[in-house]
């Protein structure tokens, strides 16, 4: 497989504080892979600088080929890298309809055509009943979806996930993995992930990588990073794995 | 075209913006000389509303300073007609492209630099400010003397030269209102109109969506400031004088704006609403006034502050929202 | 022109820019704390300038006397708006705040012709031809005092702030809302009397400024005007800042005055407000909003 994303010694520093101290790794075309670490870690940091929310100090990030580091956010979502947000930002007095009709609008520049897209992606979304409620009435498992939806709609080739299955319940859980699952299997989409809920990594990821005060410390597959002693050590030993 | 206007629409409010409309047309036959004027100045507020709201309502962005794109196409249009004889037509060929530079200027200067929000708005009164004082000292536009546009007693309305009687002007501004008004709806439904509402709403996840904000923004400012340059075409060409004072002042762009916030930021009927709302209500409280031989020169003012005050406090989202809903022709959630 | 003119001018406007900045220092610590941009603030200094124009032709009170009198009114005027109006407007839109307060605006100048009529009053105090002579430099003496009480005045709110428990608790909540919420302050009694004190500057500064300029009903939005222009310039919520802003305003007004023609004079402040706008949008001695 080719890589689609790949990181190379990419640093941010915050007044002083390392954020993201030279990360560098490489997701593969078609490939789910998760980051994990504890709070504080820097995984929201390093997805930031993925998604062009903030710049990196140091490092290249080269997404199809291309270098993409420095680039604005809207920039690299052209280039087909679409974000959720942990804190959810749907377009709050807009329909959910019309907030995932905006997202496929960056492809497809007629309405009709955006809004038929925007359909399809809700019914995968378990949204579509809901799809004429305001976005700021949703509740939040529904709001998650909601910017998956949309990212979706944006037609990126790279999704970033921040913690989409943080506040839900676990049949939810189960729910958008098995929709995540059947987006990559049938497109081929590629997913990054940053997860706390372990059960859903262990059962999505082929790889993942952990940080830990912004820096790596391991990277592997699911098993081998459970058993990693450093991994248990830092992030999985207080909770039960 | 036709079909995509009225795509999506009610059968209930169609009929109901057809019989306003109806009302409207055939008004002329019924109201006498002073409500003609009346009704004249309510559409200019509509008119100028809907303009400003394509800024504000659409995309968010706070505009304090409206006035100087008025100011600007009343002085093009009528400096090119009271020096070379230009019709204000023609004028306002050149009247938009100067207000629309305005607006890239300003819009370019503050989205590039990260001016927002409150500072936005109070840039955008610095720059009216700007106009003032310097049309104020400009002899080519008699500075603060004044302009004056000729006015003669006309043998029968010179459409093209915009010179004749009320009715005429009644009927070029309500045709600009439906303009606008048809314009404003099919921006809204199309993909610009998406997006600036995607900027209003949340502009970081806008950008995640892929949208270039700084240009959706900029399109925005300059179609805003384009709709207002012919609000100012008319203003000159009805009250045939220009003042730097009146025309670029804050009171002008504070008047411009109290309409569509009365009616309903955002939505499309709102700024005519609120401009039937507002100028209804001074002229009837002046029409009161004078009815009772009082000659209180602020009492019809404060009295509509007053007014102000209690839509402002008993209807934070404006007048329109809460009445379309009674009248089941809600504007699907915009 | 001989180069004593320029003294004179700049000193004076020095000195009427301390006003300005006592002024805009309300404007200033109403925004910093309540975080709304109180657009009725000219509107609230011509009530004060009429206060004391009022005292002084009826009761022959110098407006130096009735300085603490008219900022007492003041701060219970503003503490009651607040309570009364603006509190429940503080989480809205700021298009929403603005109409309130412009709607407000429109009722204080208003009912203020209605009372005063349309013409323009000023106080004749016994000093008011009276300069003092430094060498070769005039300065008027209502200036003098004018600058010298805005000063003044100006030290004793720092000193509440920095000293006074309410005055650091006041500081809490523009620091830091949810925080000041946690530890169990006051907030909305806390903003009430922010409010009060910035109507107490703008009361105070008003009261000064009549020695100085004529008054009339309409004033209210030129002043508006300038106060965001200083508070602005010297950087919003920093109270030095707005300070050092108004002295900066008030010498280049004085001087466009000098050199070109008065009636152009706030065009040089407004270019003054873009150029920090765009080059140093957090003021001359603002924090960097983060």
């Amino acid at each position: 497989m080719t890589a689609l994303l790949s990181l190379d010694a990419v640093s941010k520093r915050f007044r002083g504080l390392i954020a993201v101290d030279r990360v560098g790794f490489t997701v593969p075309e078609g490939a789910i892979f998760a980051v994990i670490g504890p709070n504080g870690a820097g995984k929201t940091t390093l997805f930031n600088m993925i998604a062009g929310a903030v710049a990196p100090d140091h490092g290249a990030i080269v997404f199809a080929g291309r270098p993409i580091h420095g680039l604005a956010a809207d920039a690299i979502c052209r280039r087909g890298i679409a974000r959720t947000f942990q804190l959810t930002r749907p377009f709050p007095a807009l329909s959910v309809e019309d907030n995932v009709t905006i997202g496929a609008l960056l492809r497809r520049p007629e309405v009709g055509a955006a809004r038929e897209r925007a359909q399809e992606l809700l019914h995968r979304l378990d949204l579509f009943d809901k799809r004429r409620r305001i976005a700021s009435t949703l509740t939040l498992p529904d709001r998650k979806r909601l910017e998956v939806a949309r990212a979706l709609a944006t037609e990126p080739r790279l999704l970033l996930l921040d913690e989409v299955m943080a506040g839900l319940r676990p049949t939810e859980t189960d729910r958008m993995v098995v929709i995540l699952r059947a987006l990559n299997r049938e497109s081929g989409l590629t997913i990054l992930l940053i997860e706390h809920v372990m059960h859903a990594v262990m059962a999505l990821a082929a790889r993942v990588l952990v940080l830990d005060h912004g820096t790596m410390i391991a990277e592997g597959t699911p098993e081998t990073i459970v058993h990693d002693p450093a991994v248990v050590q830092s992030y999985l030993g207080a909770e039960a794995v | 075209m036709i079909a995509r206007l009225t795509t999506g629409v009610v059968r209930r409010s169609t009929v109901l913006l057809a019989l306003l409309l109806g009302a409207l047309v055939a008004a002329p036959w019924f109201v006498n000389d002073y409500l003609l004027t009346v009704l004249i100045l309510i559409l200019y507020f509509a008119y100028a509303g809907q303009a400003w709201n394509i800024m504000m309502g659409f995309a968010g962005q706070l505009s304090l300073g409206h006035a100087i794109y008025v100011g600007l196409g009343g002085y093009v249009a009528a400096t090119l007609f009271v020096r070379f004889g230009v019709a204000p037509w023609l004028g306002l060929l050149a009247a938009i492209p100067i207000a629309a530079a305005a607006g890239a200027f300003i819009g370019f200067l503050a989205f590039r630099f990260g001016v927002a929000g409150v500072y936005f708005a109070i840039l955008t009164i610095a720059f009216a400010e700007f106009a003032r004082i310097g049309f104020d000292h400009w002899d080519l536009v008699n500075a603060s003397s004044g302009l004056f546009l000729p006015v003669r007693e006309y043998a029968h309305n010179d459409l093209w030269r915009l010179r004749g009687d009320p009715t005429m002007f009644y009927y070029v501004i309500l045709a600009a209102t439906v303009v606008a008004f048809a314009l404003c709806r099919l921006l809204l439904r199309s993909r610009v109109g998406y997006f600036w509402l995607a900027i209003r709403e949340d502009e970081q996840a806008a950008r995640a969506a892929g949208i270039d904000t700084f240009r959706y923004k900029m399109y925005a400012v300059m179609i805003s400031a384009a709709v207002t340059a012919f609000a100012g075409v008319f203003y000159a060409f009805f009250y045939n004088n220009l003042f730097p004072e009146q025309v670029f002042g804050i009171s002008r762009s504070i008047g411009i704006i109290l309409g569509p916030i009365i009616g309903g930021v955002g939505t499309l009927f709102g700024p005519i609403l609120g401009a039937f709302v507002l100028t209804g209500l001074a002229e009837t409280l002046n029409s009161v006034m004078t009815a009772f031989g009082l000659d209180l020169p602020g009492a019809t003012q404060v009295f509509y502050g007053i007014c102000l005050l209690l839509v402002v406090v008993a209807l934070p989202d404006g007048v329109w929202p809460p009445l379309a809903r009674r009248l089941g022709v809600a504007e699907d959630g915009k | 022109m001989p180069l004593e003119v320029y003294f004179n001018v700049v000193i004076g406007g020095v000195l009427t820019g301390l006003v300005y900045g006592l002024m805009a220092l309300g404007l200033s610590v109403i925004f910093g704390v309540v975080r709304v941009v109180n657009f009725a603030h000219g509107e609230m200094m011509t009530i004060a300038m009429f206060i004391a124009v009022l005292a002084f032709s009826a009761l022959h009170l110098d407006p130096l006397i009735m300085l603490i009198p008219i900022a007492a009114v003041m701060f219970v005027f503003g503490y009651a708006l607040q309570v009364a109006l603006i509190n429940p407007f503080i989480r809205r839109p700021e298009h929403t705040q603005f109409l309130l307060l412009v709607a407000l605006a429109i009722i204080i100048a208003n009912t203020l012709l209605i009372i005063f009529g349309p013409d323009a009053r000023s106080v004749q105090t016994a000093y008011a031809l009276d300069s003092f002579q430094l060498g070769p430099i005039i300065i008027d003496a209502a200036k003098v005092y004018a600058g010298a009480a805005a000063i003044l005045f100006t030290v004793a709110l720092f000193a509440f702030f920095r000293l006074t428990l309410v005055g650091k608790a006041i500081r809490a909540c523009a620091d830091n809302y949810t925080g000041a919420l946690v530890v169990g302050l006051d907030v909305q009694r806390l903003y009430a009397l922010t409010f009060g004190l910035g109507a107490a500057c703008v009361g105070a500064a008003g009261a000064m400024l009549v020695l100085v300029v004529d008054v009339t009903p309409m004033l209210g939005p030129s002043y508006t005007l300038l106060a965001f222009v200083i508070v602005i310039t010297g950087g919003l919520g920093s109270m030095p800042g707005a300070l050092v802003g108004g002295v900066l305003i008030g010498v280049t007004e004085a001087l466009a005055g000098l050199l070109f023609t008065p009636s152009a004079k706030s065009m040089f402040a407004f270019a003054i407000l873009v150029l920090v706008l765009l080059f140093r949008p957090q003021g001359l001695l603002g924090r960097r909003l983060s």
